[in-house]
């Protein structure tokens, strides 16, 4: 089938929202070429559990590719329409199930060597539609934090080396209530900027208090749910002429209440699920987890506050064993731990960077009840190295 | 003899300057013999087996990486042996997991069956050997891409009682032995070596495979990988020196498949995966060393993947004749 013969009750199976919005749109969908439009479909489908900023930008797209000509729209689509797809796919299922549509059309474009062509066309696109769609600031600065090494006594080498060349680095950090006062300074931002899904806490065990309007997701909380997804992947495994993309449809498809992960907030419940349903390694290893909650949060709320504290990960283990939840004594490596967090921290930064108002932004990583920290903010040099002595609080105010 | 410095490993975590510290045997030991080329290009399907078949075509392939299918061109494995009319024993590949198992030999009908190389799957016959139990299990994933799954075997498969018969190696030895090794790596250098020393095989394909355990997002892990084949490589070059029928003799080409995610690409997660096909991904480097190399030189002209092909047979005196790549002249 291809877009132009789009017809209303196709959407029927779409949740609510989702579905008012694609019949909202449909004349539009009907302009749009087959190798891009499944993209947009994907994130259509999925409007009921999108966070605000994200159905904010979702409508703004819709809405300008409805104002363009069809000039304009030739041209900001010359290249996917350039994009050869093939029969199978153009016969599937795209508009009940875009995203395996998309997965599909992944490995078409990577055997018939496109996979290049359709990179650039993407890119194209993403950059148009910045253009012609105004980012939305933050309401302030945002402020990410990093908190590594829990459980560490001797780092196994200088850390924080990728991220010293943008920021700070302070030597002779007092660390006592050094976790104390990163939570109050997230909770004061939460009470100074309050919106929904705003301010997060991310920690690699189990949570600290923090405050109710603080999204919190912690590795801990999700232990009941992880089991219950890797019992679920092994049951699967062991069924004859199962595919990694046949389990990967299944995984994409649990819902919140397939798992008992169900609290009330679909939106958060959905994304929760999705860390450890669409992800690798996030279902093992807590630095994993950690690193791409924080960077998924950002990239899909765009949160004016991170707080991502890693914990000690699993020592690895047999995939196969890890897959295989058991009552034994899981044993830690705190050392490895520490050097993913390492990267993870740099991953954060980046993953801020990517947000509009980046040059505003702070970032802060903390080796956890030790004396190194880096900070990085419009108000520090770049490349510095302080050895005075001063606690986290006094860095904070370095920073603002 | 091939070693595929796998899977998947970035420029700045090896030889980029941050990354040096990562492969110290190789800066040390094996570098300054080598003729090293700083940008081979990938330009095909970036999983591993597709990826490794295309190295071991010298043409893209576009078979699918998760499935037991044979390479749909003619292998490096036949052009040599029906070539040079050498025998089965002369040409092999060790190889990670049973997705690998169909990678000596292709389904081109120019072939008629018989000509590839026997492959050899370590951890399938410690998986034999053990039933999957005890404390040989932490050697027994099979892919890092897909750890959730392996694909069935297909084809011919080189099985246990194989072991005792063709590299007179008993399945208690084997067994033993695996225990004092801390990574599936570690087992495929060691079943590389009863091959020397059994057959002094003339064409030896290696594929190495922890570096990508880096799909599970665990950086120390990554490093842990790519400095453990950066020991594992120099090993066997030692012990190339040491074995008669190789030392002065052999020549070795050391590469990765191709790279990982660049840590700026937005469509990825840096060192994670290696599914954007970004500059980074693509772009990895070759070292190739011993007998007819010019050592302790640096090339930094571009050279493709499905080069390695046509240089292996101009180097051994076959023509690789369905290559779409092109010999690389700095080694010939």
């Amino acid at each position: 089938m291809r877009p132009e013969d789009l017809k209303p009750e196709q959407f029927s199976g779409y949740p609510p929202e989702a579905r008012k919005l694609a019949l909202d749109y449909l004349d539009t969908f009907r302009r749009l070429p087959l190798s891009f439009l499944p993209n947009l479909l994907r994130e259509v489908i999925e409007f009921d559990f999108k966070f605000p900023v994200e159905r904010r930008l979702l409508e703004k797209e819709l809405a300008n590719l409805r104002s363009l000509s069809q000039q304009s729209l030739r041209f900001w689509f010359q290249e996917f329409t350039e994009i050869r797809l093939s029969e199978s796919l153009e016969k599937s299922d795209w508009v009940t199930s875009p995203a395996q549509f998309v997965e599909q059309l992944s490995a078409h474009l990577w055997a018939t060597h496109q996979m290049d062509a359709f990179r650039h066309a993407a890119l194209s696109y993403a950059d148009r539609l910045r253009t012609a769609v105004a980012p939305e600031l933050p309401a302030s600065p945002r402020f990410g934090i990093a908190v590594i090494g829990q459980g560490v006594d001797v780092a196994p080498g200088p850390l924080f080396r990728k991220l010293r060349p943008y920021g700070a680095y302070f030597s002779a950090v007092n660390p006592q209530n050094g976790l104390q006062h990163l939570l109050e300074a997230v909770a004061a931002r939460a009470r100074s900027s309050p919106a929904p899904y705003a301010h997060w806490y991310i920690d690699g065990g189990e949570a600290l208090p923090h405050p109710s309007e603080v999204i919190c997701v912690s590795y801990k909380a999700m232990e009941q749910v992880r089991a219950t997804i890797l019992a679920r992947i092994h049951a699967e495994t062991q069924k004859r002429g199962m595919g990694p993309e046949a389990l990967r449809t299944l995984m994409a498809q649990l819902q919140p209440a397939d798992l008992g992960a169900s609290g009330g907030d679909p939106a958060l419940d959905r994304f929760r699920i999705k860390l450890l349903t669409e992800a690798s390694g996030t279902q093992i290893f807590s630095t994993s987890f950690v690193q791409w909650a924080a960077r998924e949060a950002l990239r899909r709320a765009q949160p004016l506050t991170v707080l991502a504290r890693f914990g000690p990960r699993r020592r690895q283990k047999p995939m196969n064993e890890m897959l295989s939840p058991s009552a034994e004594q899981v044993e830690l490596d705190p050392v490895g731990s520490l050097v993913d967090a390492d990267m993870g921290a740099y991953y954060n930064w980046i993953n801020q960077q990517r947000l509009p108002g980046s040059e505003k932004s702070l970032f802060l990583a903390w080796f956890e009840n030790h004396q190194e920290a880096i900070a990085i903010s419009p108000t520090l040099p770049r490349g510095t190295v302080s050895t005075g002595t001063i606690d986290l609080r006094g860095v904070l105010s370095w920073m603002t | 003899m091939v070693i595929t410095f796998g899977g998947g490993a970035r420029d700045q975590e090896t030889f980029a300057p941050e990354g040096q510290e990562n492969i110290p045997h190789l800066m040390r030991e094996l570098i300054p013999q080598s003729a090293f080329f700083t940008q081979v290009v990938n330009r095909g399907i970036l999983g591993h087996y597709v990826a490794t078949a295309s190295l071991a075509t010298g043409v893209y392939e576009t078979i699918n990486n998760f499935a037991a299918l044979p390479p749909e061109s003619p292998t490096v494995f036949e052009y040599f042996r029906k070539a040079l009319k050498r025998p089965a024993s002369d040409a092999w590949v060790v190889a990670p997991s049973n997705g690998f198992n169909r990678i000596g030999e292709s389904s081109h009908r120019s072939f008629a069956p018989g000509w590839g190389a026997q492959v050899i799957l370590p951890k399938y016959l410690l998986g034999a050997a053990t039933s999957g139990r005890g404390d040989y299990g932490h050697l027994l994933r099979d892919s890092y891409e897909t750890p959730l799954y392996a694909p069935e075997l297909g084809g011919n498969t080189f099985e246990l009682e194989q072991m005792e018969t063709i590299l007179k190696l008993s399945v208690d030895d084997f067994r033993a032995h695996a225990l004092t090794l801390s990574s599936p790596d570690e087992l495929s250098i060691y079943i590389v070596r009863q091959l020397m020393r059994q057959f002094a095989p003339s064409l030896l394909w290696v594929t190495l495979h922890d570096i990508d355990i880096a799909h599970a997002g665990a950086y120390s892990l990554y490093i842990e990988g790519i400095r453990r084949t950066d020991r594992l490589c120099a090993e066997l070059w030692k012990a190339v020196q040491s074995e008669p029928e190789y030392a002065g003799k052999t020549t070795l080409f050391i590469l990765p498949d191709f790279g990982r995610d660049s840590d700026e690409d937005a469509g990825g997660n840096g060192f994670q995966h290696h599914r954007t096909g970004d500059v980074i991904s693509r772009t990895t480097w070759m070292m190739a060393l011993g007998s007819g190399i010019r050592g302790g030189v640096v090339y930094d002209r571009p050279v493709d993947s499905i080069d390695l092909v046509p240089t292996l047979g101009s180097l051994m005196g076959f023509t690789a004749s369905l290559s779409r790549g092109k010999p690389i002249t700095e080694v010939l």
